[in-house]
């Protein structure tokens, strides 16, 4: 009993009489890393933005002013900050609506192999590099790409024409319409979608869709009543990456779109060329605000409830 | 009386494996009916059938009359009360229990009104605002149950209701469904795999094996007159003795059955040694070993209890000796 332990044995003994310590021993580098490091930038970042630009000299006043905010009003800045959460909204309603019929197959009848597919399909997009899915994306959707050629082929591009004669969403080309950023987008943050409505769809069992239409629910309001509802929090924790993805996104809508810029696209060029970090970091806030925002109002119409 | 629910022929296949297989069954309207059968036995499989969560892959499911193999689940005169409850956990106790009435366009005072009235029913008045997740096993079990009730269904299919229940809690429901059965009326369809609460609470019985129906009837024929050597060993415990065994006994060589409690030690009779006793509160459990089979005795209490090893012998009165008609592989 009394043979000498060795010095790591002890070290796993004491540690086991002070599981307290053992917990703070883990927590303090993460804490470090996100109280300090993280967090702490985007709170200076964000001390920007209550200092203001000097027009004449192009100097940073170091002094607390609500002046640069009021920029954001301005309409050029205004149209900025309500196309881009125009497109955020699209995009994330859109990638639902794409992405729950995939994850309920996912969640409910993909079986062993079937279920490795899954994962792989939804997963494989995420390993190759951002850029690449980008240029390729423009390459299928320029006048000269796949898309083009294919309803050429089918005696259809007429219906393209139509399609990129509606103003507002056409353009010369779908490679320079708000439709391509849009359908960029979408399927660049899509899995961020599926997997975590996925996950919420397999927590729900089979017998409570059963118990639904035993008690003379017809599919459409059972889907109303008890799926949707319990999928809820998957759908509302996926939104939070598409939205918040979309929100901050520069390099997209600079590769495939307009000229006009979204909010991302903003920060990059009035911290970069035009060297106005304030309203860079104002624009920055905007994606914060709007997403504690919609986070409440989900909270407050019972999003959360089924967790 | 009518026929509450007929199986005609009715088969379900899953893949290779004959869940249901060619069962014929009439429920009267009324009744409490008790699926009784080891799990596989096919019992659950025929509930989801009379319920629609199933399709038949062959014969005919009617109920009252209509043939109801092409009806959904969400039009059917029945409802479940399933073996894991299925509450919606999004939902408090009284919206659960109108989610039926919600379904089929009652207003929310009206249908509130209803839920509240069939939770006092059940015991359960005052939870109305709790949510599933706050209720002990046995007060979701009553919430499942007037679920169930609200949308007054013509038969009530029970799923193990009290499957998850411990023994106090699962007596006092026994009783209490029982009640129910007899002041609603409605006809019950009852699966279980627990021999005594088929007994205690069905007016009659199916007893399943292997997809089948080994036998229906009232629960004292099946206790007391078994057809099969199944149905004697799952329902009541009883003793199968083996045709050479009974060729002994009565000259004629077919499988008989002999409850543990009939028999009795004497001076004459089959003899046996004792292998082992078990003390079991009011009776004792003696095995015994005749020849190559092993026969349970069952003795009251102030009976001499022999010990291991002792011969005995065995008697019994000749009506208690039971010749099985069924199977007599």
């Amino acid at each position: 009993m009394s043979e000498a332990v060795s010095l790591s044995g002890r070290a796993s003994d004491t540690l086991w009489r002070r599981p307290r310590f053992l917990l703070a021993l883990l927590l303090v580098p993460p804490v470090l890393w996100l109280g300090i490091v993280y967090l702490g930038s985007l709170f200076a970042l964000l001390a920007q933005s209550f200092f203001s630009i000097d027009e004449f000299s192009g100097l940073i006043n170091y002094e607390l002013t609500l002046k640069t905010y009021k920029e954001l009003f301005r309409p050029s800045n205004m149209d900025i900050l309500l196309r881009t959460v125009a497109m955020a909204s699209a995009v994330t309603v859109a990638a639902a609506i794409v992405a729950f019929p995939i994850a309920y197959y996912a969640a409910r009848y993909a079986k062993g192999r079937w279920k490795a597919v899954f994962y792989l399909g939804v997963m494989l997009p995420l390993w190759s590099s951002y850029l690449v899915k980008v240029y390729s994306w423009k390459l299928i959707l320029a006048k000269e790409g796949i898309l083009n050629w294919l309803f050429e082929t089918l005696h259809l591009s007429w219906l393209l024409q139509a399609y990129l004669s509606v103003p507002g969403i056409g353009g010369n080309s779908l490679s320079v319409s708000w439709t391509g950023t849009f359908l960029v987008f979408l399927y660049v943050w899509l899995p961020f979608m599926i997997l975590p409505v996925q996950a919420s769809l397999e927590r729900v069992p089979a017998t409570m869709l059963e118990a639904s239409s035993d008690m003379g629910a017809r599919p459409g309001q059972t889907f109303r009543y008890v799926l949707f509802p319990l999928a809820l929090p998957g759908i509302v924790a996926g939104s939070i990456f598409t939205f918040s993805l979309t929100l901050g996104d520069y390099i997209i809508p600079q590769i495939v779109g307009t000229s006009a810029r979204m909010i991302g696209q903003a920060v990059y060029q009035f911290q970069g060329t035009a060297g106005n970090i304030p309203l860079a970091a104002a624009f920055a806030v905007v994606p914060i605000v709007v997403m504690g925002v919609y986070l409440t109002i989900s909270k407050r119409m019972g999003a959360f409830d089924a967790l | 009386m009518e026929t509450a629910v007929r199986f005609d022929a009715v088969s379900r296949i899953f893949g290779d494996v004959r869940a249901v297989d060619s069962v014929t069954l009439d429920v009267h309207e009324g009744e409490f009916f008790a699926m009784l059968g080891p799990s596989g036995s096919g019992k659950t499989t025929c509930l989801r059938l009379i319920a629609g969560f199933e399709r038949p892959t062959s014969g005919d499911v009617n109920i009252f009359g209509q043939n109801s193999t092409n009806i959904p689940p969400y039009r059917r005169p029945v409802n479940t009360v399933f073996q894991d409850y299925a509450l919606f956990p999004h939902l408090n106790v009284q919206d659960n229990v109108a989610y039926g009435l919600k379904i089929s366009g009652v207003g929310k005072a009206e249908r509130h009104r209803a839920a509240d009235e069939i939770l006092e029913m059940v015991a359960l008045g005052g939870h109305s605002k709790r949510k599933p997740s706050e209720l002990s096993g046995g007060q979701r079990q009553r919430v499942a149950l007037a679920r169930a009730l609200v949308n007054k269904p013509r038969v009530l299919l029970l799923d193990e209701p009290l499957g998850a229940l411990d023994l106090k809690l699962r007596e006092q429901m026994q009783s209490e469904l029982k009640a129910l059965q007899r002041q609603l009326g409605v006809t019950f369809v009852f699966v279980t795999h627990d021999q005594g609460e088929a007994l205690s609470m069905a007016d009659r019985v199916a007893v399943f094996n292997d997809g089948k129906i080994q036998q229906l009837d009232a629960p004292q024929v099946l206790y007391y007159k078994p057809q099969t050597a199944f149905v004697a060993d799952f329902v009541g415990s009883s003793n199968v003795l083996p045709p050479d065994m009974v060729a002994r006994l009565t000259g004629r060589s077919v499988q008989a059955s002999l409850r543990p409690e009939a028999i009795s030690l004497s001076d004459t009779g089959l003899e046996g040694v004792v292998a082992e006793h078990s003390f079991l509160g009011a009776n004792t459990r003696l095995k015994v070993d005749v020849s190559r089979t092993q026969i349970s005795v069952l003795l009251p209490k102030g009976a001499q209890i022999p010990n291991d090893g002792d011969h005995v012998n065995l008697s019994w009165d000749a009506a208690d000796l039971h010749v099985m008609a069924g199977d007599n592989e």
